[in-house]
């Protein structure tokens, strides 16, 4: 006689083994066209085939093994987790907060604006290029954009799949104001983000009575027309050849970063000769952005502005019966985050010194609203993580020169950057739909601060 | 029976031809009713009667197909309720409404939900929110006054130790208080209420009356919607009866309770038996 | 005129690609309110696996009768998306059913990124020609028809019959159309709810790949980033017609596919898709929910 326990733990097993080897024939399946047989052009430029039955043997074998492993022990040990869990009734969150997780921000503030010198320290200003403009920088434009996203879609409830438009319209109001007309980055910066929120409210009009995934698909559809536009009114843009040489930040119109300028800032300040000290310098700009951002939306939310985009997102009909105008609220929510979308995007253009409709493709959207998503909607904290998580991991992989000893040195971990990307953003989803940070704080109090779960608040469906 | 505190007496709401016609299908028919300053009217009768259908059009989610609502504010200011849109009926008419199906901010907190509620005031506070932005006290003192109505109608709705817990967490009760709350802090002159009782049990009932009946002291006229009788005859001191989109019947409690249209409508009796149950009542009548 | 009518045949043949393509977006979106940003990648799955049975068959069969050619790749590019979908639906889906509305919206954008990478990465980035499948052509005075406009229209009309008769007529149809009305109500009925959701993935992919198979015909070139454009005009397609409706999706991609060719026709080619967009844009803010799609009452 076998024991209650053993029976279960035997039938999960063979449970385990079954549900493996099915998953093996499904990968099979799935693997045999794609990953068995290889297409190439051959010397004559013909398509050819060849099979690569060893690569397919591994795909079967690690799915059959993986579902397994998920059967057997995966699986039970989150149930067992969770009916632990459900037993002691105790909520994870506790009350004694460490020192770390209180002064969360300010730690964070510091290490932000202490990391441009320390990379110029331990690695000299040539090497702390990588770091400071690679990671810092990048990270911080999609910290930025997805800030400002996270106004319409987290706050709002709007689903906005066309966001790089403004993001384009302010990279190239920067580009073509600044090669046209000679304007300085200062002047121009607020007029690109005036110029995006101006588009975001003409946009915005028409497209604002739309409900939930027929606004998403009509955002979409602007930002296509936008980035269609850009690449074949040639006359003004230069279509796909982009427009180079724009030029660069000064430091508030006094030093300049101009090499042969009388004002390079490096001379002045007696540092050696160095594009490390400009990218440290617009490291500083987009920190300053972020946290204007930042300290706007935080303002925001406490403003009734805010809390009627909050509103918004949590029901509309209730909103009106309030007496709010919903339109006007859905306007000032796609302006002011189109605004912050054109501040990122000529902020972008000056970094690059060059802008092509290549940057703007529906493919960026995706990627900031994957961020604010994956953040969890309406956090601040939780998008910048998932900014830090998401850019910064892939940014990561371009680093990772040892890979090749282990796949040979034709492997460029590169190619397999956005393949990871977008399995990080399904696997997040799967197991964080609320994403990282799924609380909110609520805007005002009468006795204490407590943060509401996320299952009580809504996404929106406008 | 309730007696109003008809002090002023005079007309709030004037229905008046209000009709609504959904396709082909009359829903409203021919309407025209009123409703006095100071007193809790009630607009009651059978499912389907189109009570809703008659809340919708004076709130502005329906455009009627014909008629007239006139709503008059205290300062003798009149709104054609018809021409307005629906935010602009509680923004400037002074007309608030709950829903059917409760409609709260359920991921905002009870306090937000009083807030978001004084939102046109707050938003002139705040200079549109350019002043506000700045941090000008203005700005700051309007947002303390604003809290302070807030408790104030958390007190009233004997939500105060709730406040700061997300609206989707409190009791099916609570959150029909909340939402009278939250349209009280709008500010209203009349205050609509869509089948305040539908779910409660008895003495969730009770708070509310309570609750309405310190609404109308305080000067906030009421129509509501009810289908439980009992609430309609205790608290109500006007009734306007509907059955198929018209007007059946209109008075005192007393009067339309004992109004034979009425009581066919409600028990369901074929036409030609009307006549039978007004001899009933009428001997009956005569009996006491 | 020859030469409208010329544009109108253009039209057709590619608008019926479109529709193919549409039906499974406003399936899946009719049975589960979601859009499957993935759907155009399935789309160019269905296609490389033509490509690929394309290969593999005339290098062992030189001589194989292209009607067989034809059938054996749409019909192994079925198998392949469907399988392929239905592990989609199961893994990366399904788990998010009823959950927070955008974590699906989200992984259907992963999985499409996955999946166009995922060809890259094993078929590599450059676009792949295959020899003309079908040159017969046709004259009627100034007017040209390709035999392959042929097959794809008629393969077009037959399949939207099938699919008509099978969401209309079958059981399975019933349970499809029980569960886009109200999931919990038609689970309580006795629907396979689950069973019926994975069974609109796998249709829904055939159809994609049949079409993916005909624009490989139509235009002999496949490449891992097909999925996007084609698949962002379906769904245009789809969302024109009104979408859930089946019969929009056709209609709206019809439309697409007749704005496309005359357009570049009569005005510059470069701004067709922007003028595809632009009807999008102008359609929705005057008849927000479609051609055909139902009002949506705003209940309060």
């Amino acid at each position: 006689m076998t024991t209650q326990a053993e029976n279960t733990s035997s039938g999960l097993m063979a449970k385990a083994v079954k549900e493996g080897i099915f998953a093996g024939f499904i990968a099979f399946g799935m693997f045999l066209l794609y990953v068995g047989i290889e297409t190439y052009q051959n010397i004559d430029n013909q398509l050819v085939w060849r099979t690569r039955w060893g690569l397919l043997a591994v795909f079967v074998v690690v799915a059959a093994i993986g579902r397994f492993l998920t059967v057997a022990f995966f699986k039970p040990m989150v149930d067992r987790r969770k009916l632990a869990k459900a037993k002691t009734g105790v909520l994870e969150i506790s009350s004694e907060k460490s020192f770390f997780h209180k002064h969360f921000l300010k730690i964070a503030l510091i290490a932000l604006l202490l990391y441009p010198i320390g990379s110029v320290m331990l690695f000299g200003p040539q090497g702390s290029l990588k770091y400071v403009d690679n990671f810092g920088i990048q990270i911080l434009i999609y910290v930025m954009l997805a800030w400002g996203l996270n106004i319409v879609v987290g706050l709002a409830g709007l689903l906005d799949l066309g966001y790089v438009a403004f993001y384009a319209v302010g990279a190239y109001s920067y580009a073509l104001l600044s090669a046209n007309f000679g304007l300085s980055f200062w002047v121009l910066l607020p007029l690109a983000g005036i110029l995006a929120g101006f588009w975001g409210v003409i946009l915005g009009f028409p497209v604002l009575r739309l409900r939930g995934d027929y606004l998403a698909i009509v955002t979409l559809a602007f930002g296509e027309i936008i980035r269609l536009i850009l690449i074949n009114w040639t006359d003004v843009t230069r279509g796909t050849f982009g427009i180079s040489g724009i030029a660069k930040a000064s430091v508030f119109g006094i030093w300049s970063f101009d090499v042969s300028s009388p004002n390079y800032f490096p001379k002045a300040m007696g540092l050696a000769t160095s594009s490390a000290w400009y990218k440290i310098f617009l490291f500083y700009i987009i920190l300053a952005l972020c946290l204007i951002t930042a300290y706007v939306t935080i303002r925001l939310r406490r403003m009734p502005i805010g809390r009627a985009w909050e509103a918004l997102r949590e029901d509309e009909i209730a909103c009106r019966s309030l007496g709010i105008n919903t339109v006007a609220t859905k306007l000032t929510a796609f302006a002011t985050g189109a605004m912050f979308g054109g501040f990122a995007g000529s902020f972008f253009a000056t970094r690059q010194g060059f802008v092509s409709p290549e940057s703007f493709v529906f493919l960026e959207s995706a990627v900031i609203l994957a961020i604010v998503v994956l953040g969890g909607m309406g956090s601040l904290t939780g998008i910048a993580i998932a900014a830090v998580v998401m850019v910064g991991g892939t940014e990561l992989l371009r680093e990772m020169e040892f890979l090749k000893l282990i796949f040979g040195p034709d492997f460029t971990p590169e190619l397999y950057r956005m393949l990871l990307f977008g399995l990080a953003m399904i696997i997040v989803m799967l197991f964080k739909p609320r994403g990282f940070v799924g609380s909110r704080e609520p805007t005002a109090f009468l006795k204490e601060r407590k943060a509401v779960s996320g299952s009580f608040t809504k996404e929106g469906h406008g | 029976m309730a007696s109003g505190t008809n002090t002023m007496n005079d007309t709030i709401l004037k229905v008046e031809h209000l009709s609504m016609k959904f396709g082909g299908l009359m829903a409203i028919n021919d309407l025209s009713f009123e409703a006095k300053r100071g007193d809790i009217t009630a607009l009651i009768g059978p499912n389907g009667a189109g009570k809703t259908t008659v809340f919708n059009c004076i709130t502005g989610f329906y455009k009627p197909t014909m008629g007239m609502i006139t709503m008059k504010q205290r300062e003798g200011k009149d709104h054609l309720l018809e021409r307005l849109s629906d935010f602009e009926i509680t923004k400037h008419a002074k007309v608030a409404r709950t829903f059917q199906n409760i409609r709260l901010f359920s991921g905002l907190t009870v306090l937000e939900n009083l807030l978001v509620a004084q939102h046109n005031v707050l938003m002139k506070a705040s200079g549109y929110t350019i002043l506000g932005l700045l941090g000008l006290p203005a700005y700051k003192n309007a947002a303390k006054a604003a809290i302070e109505k807030a408790t104030y109608w958390l007190e009233k709705a004997d939500l105060v130790d709730r406040a700061d817990d997300p609206a989707g967490d409190l009791s099916y009760g609570a959150q029909r208080r909340l939402e009278i709350a939250r349209a009280m802090c709008t500010g209203p002159e009349l205050l609509c209420l869509d089948e305040p009782a539908a779910g409660l049990n008895p003495k969730e009932s009770l708070t509310l009356n309570a609750l309405l009946r310190g609404i109308r002291d305080e000067g906030t006229s009421l129509l509501l919607i009810e289908h439980d009788m009992s609430v309609v005859m205790e608290i109500s001191d006007h009734v306007v009866v509907l059955e198929y989109g018209q007007k059946i019947s209109d008075g005192t409690p007393d009067h339309v309770k004992n109004d034979p249209k009425v009581i066919a409508a409600y028990l369901g009796v074929e036409d030609d038996e009307v006549e039978e149950v007004i001899a009933e009542v009428e001997s009956e009548g005569g009996a006491h | 005129m020859e030469y409208f009518i010329q544009q109108l045949i253009n039209g057709l043949t590619l608008g019926s690609i479109y529709g193919l393509v549409a039906i499974g977006y406003t399936m899946v979106y009719g049975i589960i309110g979601m859009i499957n940003f993935a759907h155009g990648d399935i789309f160019m799955l269905g296609g490389f696996a033509a490509l690929i049975v394309f290969l593999i068959a005339t290098s062992f069969f030189a001589g194989i009768p292209v009607a067989l050619l034809l059938l054996l790749m749409l019909v192994v590019g079925m198998l392949m998306t469907g399988l392929w979908n239905w592990t989609i639906e199961r893994v990366a889906y399904r788990p998010l059913r009823g959950s927070f509305r955008l974590a699906p919206l989200i992984t259907a954008i992963g999985m499409s990124i996955v999946l166009s990478n995922f060809i890259q990465v094993t078929q590599g980035p450059r676009n792949k020609p295959i020899p003309q499948l079908v040159t017969d052509v046709y004259h009627i005075g100034d007017i040209t028809i390709s035999l392959k406009q042929i097959i794809i229209v008629i393969i077009t009309a037959v399949l939207l019959f099938a699919f008509w008769y099978i969401v209309n007529k079958t059981p399975l149809g019933r349970a499809q159309r029980a569960t886009e009305q109200d999931r919990k109500m038609a689970a309580l009925l006795g629907v396979d709810v689950d069973k019926t959701i994975s069974i609109t993935f796998v249709m829904g992919a055939a159809l994609a790949a049949v079409a993916g198979c005909m624009y490989l015909m139509y235009y002999g070139v496949a490449s891992f980033n097909d999925g996007f454009i084609p698949g962002v005009k379906a769904f245009t397609a789809a969302v024109l017609g009104g979408i859930g409706s089946l019969p929009g999706a056709v209609l709206g991609g019809l439309m697409i596919g007749l704005i496309e060719s005359l357009w570049s026709a009569y005005f510059t080619i470069a701004y067709k898709d922007v003028a595809t967009f632009g009807l999008l844009a102008f359609v929705l803010i005057f008849k927000p929910t479609g051609i055909l799609g139902r009002p949506e009452v705003e209940k309060v």
